[in-house]
């Protein structure tokens, strides 16, 4: 970061944990013998305790949302852009809870972790998670920290899914919850591409069954192709071809040598650097908490039950070019809402960046987020 | 308040399920909710209007009218409104059996090209009227359906849709023994309730 934080930056931040040491019964039937999670806090819960807003994070998330953990680092928290004061989600108007999710592989217990049952490392061994459970035990964070209702639950993609089950499973502990680029349950095509992602983490000789931390060795190769791969899905055909085109790296095709375009070369690039900070078992484990999510299905197929004890309003945003939660997705979400007799507002912006246009300060998803958030923070000022 | 308004509220039982076509920033919804307790949604296109229903508190969803309505499944709301926008849509007839579809009943509103004012400054200018309830010249309306009382109510009798109540008013919403003994000729404002033919 510079040598002076910038005035609409939270600053210097720091991890805090949470241990939970009694022993917790995930939805698959499978148990933990206790877990800890890691979070972050910015702005402050101020005395009625009803401004804090949780943030859920996607596939690849973490718990460093917004600013910055030292003066050397580069870059801020993966959502700095529209968390911090001034910001749309302004942190002089709420006290934000971030987190890293169960399965993690960025603190909180998951596969890296050790089994304290065995003493030896998770790996494949940890359980199957699924957003239920996430949002059970974000709901357990919020109690240890005395939070009872949160103003809203936010998320984008994956996290947008776990706004959506908070608003089902804690129906009294959620006033807004912002589903954004999200899905009511993922496509054929949509699991298909997770399948590409997780057979290629599992193809890779150094994968190991999933034991490659015992064996001392990392699937960089698999990881790295699952990222190259989920990349593009995020991303449209407009939005590629305006960064790289057809843009040479190297070489000239003229003279008929070997050639690299700029976008495999940034393909590369990703996978490479991706594969590095991330774990793979819990990269399959986030992909099938994914496939899995499909809160309809205990209620018939039927989403307007499913969401028809929610009691939270509901903000609904897409975006034009994004192929892999379309908007027509979160249009289901929305007739869904409007039938289960639910508040809900709902945009679709215009964007070419595809799904991962929720990650980006587009001018009106900034601006309707910030309508939607200065909403909140009048009703819970009064 | 404005008058408009209050005419409508009027017409809507409480705690109804209303959808507002073309519903701007959501002044009609926010008055129903105070007013009559309503469930309300609002149906806008246009991003100024839809971020001021976002701050305001007002349920609104983005879509163009000119989609149609197919997402709205049958008898899904008590009343369907929608005020002077009729005449800017691709398909008003489409988009009145979609509203009868929708709701036990709908209110329409639209400004009445047949208004003598329209008349005689098309029939001394000989050029397309412009003037304050209708102020776009010809090439940049959005009005591109007008009609008249007239040609609405043969509409109506050709669809068999049945008129539960026609109001005729002003463009300031006032009404007048003069136009409504001639709606067509000095009502500048249309304003029908609409029900399904049982």
């Amino acid at each position: 970061m510079a040598e002076e934080t910038p005035g609409n930056s939270v600053g210097l931040v720091k991890p805090l944990s949470q241990r939970f040491d009694s022993s917790f019964t995930l939805q698959s039937g499978a148990t933990l013998p206790g877990f800890e999670v890691v979070y972050e806090t910015y702005g402050r819960l101020n005395e009625k305790r009803n401004n804090a807003v949780l943030i859920c994070h996607a596939l690849s998330g973490h718990h460093h949302a917004a600013g910055y953990h030292s003066r050397e680092d580069a870059r801020p928290g993966w959502w700095d852009n529209c968390i911090g004061p001034g910001k749309p989600i302004d942190t002089d108007d709420f006290f934000v809870l971030s987190l890293n999710n169960l399965g993690g592989c960025h603190g909180t217990t998951g596969p890296t972790s050790i089994n304290p049952d065995t003493g030896e490392i998770y790996g494949p061994t940890f359980p199957t998670v699924t957003v239920k459970d996430w949002v059970q035990t974000q709901h357990m964070l919020a109690e240890a920290l005395g939070i009872t209702t949160f103003a809203a639950v936010i998320g984008g993609s994956l996290g947008g899914m776990q706004a959506m089950q908070w608003a089902i499973d804690y129906p009294d502990r959620v006033q807004h919850a912002l589903l954004i680029a999200c899905t009511p349950k993922l496509s054929a095509q949509n699991i298909a591409f997770n399948e590409i992602a997780r057979f290629a983490i599992s193809s890779d000789p150094e994968f190991n069954e999933g034991h490659y931390q015992t064996s001392g060795v990392n699937p960089e190769r698999g990881l790295g192709l699952a990222r190259m791969v989920g990349h593009v899905t995020y991303l449209s055909d407009d939005s590629m071809g305006d960064k790289f085109g057809r843009e040479l790296k190297s070489g000239d095709i003229s003279l008929g040598q070997d050639v690299e375009f700029q976008v495999e070369s940034y393909l590369h690039y990703q996978g490479e650097t991706f594969s590095k900070i991330f774990d793979a078992n819990t990269y399959i484990l986030m992909t099938r908490a994914l496939d899995y999510f499909d809160p309809a299905r205990e209620f018939d197929d039927d989403l307007v039950r499913a969401l028809a004890n929610a009691r939270a309003k509901f903000f609904v945003a897409s975006f034009t070019s994004d192929w892999r939660f379309a908007p027509e997705r979160s249009g289901a979400i929305v007739d869904a809402l409007i039938a289960a007799g639910k508040d809900v507002v709902s945009t679709t912006i215009e964007s070419t960046h595809g799904h991962d246009s929720f990650l980006l300060p587009i001018p009106r998803y900034f601006d309707v987020l910030r309508a939607y958030m200065s909403r909140i923070a009048r009703e819970t000022a009064s | 308040m404005r008058e408009d308004l209050r005419i409508i509220a009027n017409l809507i039982k409480s705690d109804a399920r209303v959808l507002d076509l073309g519903c701007g920033s959501g002044d009609l919804l926010e008055h129903l909710a105070k007013a009559k307790n309503i469930l309300g949604y609002g149906i806008e296109n246009d991003s100024d209007e839809i971020s001021g229903c976002i701050r305001r508190g007002v349920n609104v969803i983005e879509h163009d009218l000119n989609e149609g309505l197919e997402r709205f499944p049958d008898k899904s709301f008590d009343m369907v409104i929608m005020t002077e926008t009729l005449q800017a849509v691709d398909s008003p007839q489409r988009l009145l059996d979609e509203m009868l579809r929708i709701g036990e009943e709908c209110i329409v509103t639209f400004p009445n090209f047949g208004y003598w004012g329209h008349r005689v400054r098309m029939f001394t200018s000989g050029k397309f009227p412009v003037s304050q309830p209708i102020p776009h010249r010809w090439f940049d309306t959005p009005n591109i359906r007008p009609c008249t009382f007239l040609d609405f109510e043969q509409l109506c009798a050709e669809k068999q849709l049945r008129i539960v109540q026609r109001l005729v008013f002003s463009s300031s919403y006032r009404a007048g023994p003069l136009m409504k003994r001639f709606p067509n000729l000095f009502g500048a404002t249309a304003f029908y309730r609409l029900g399904r033919v049982s």
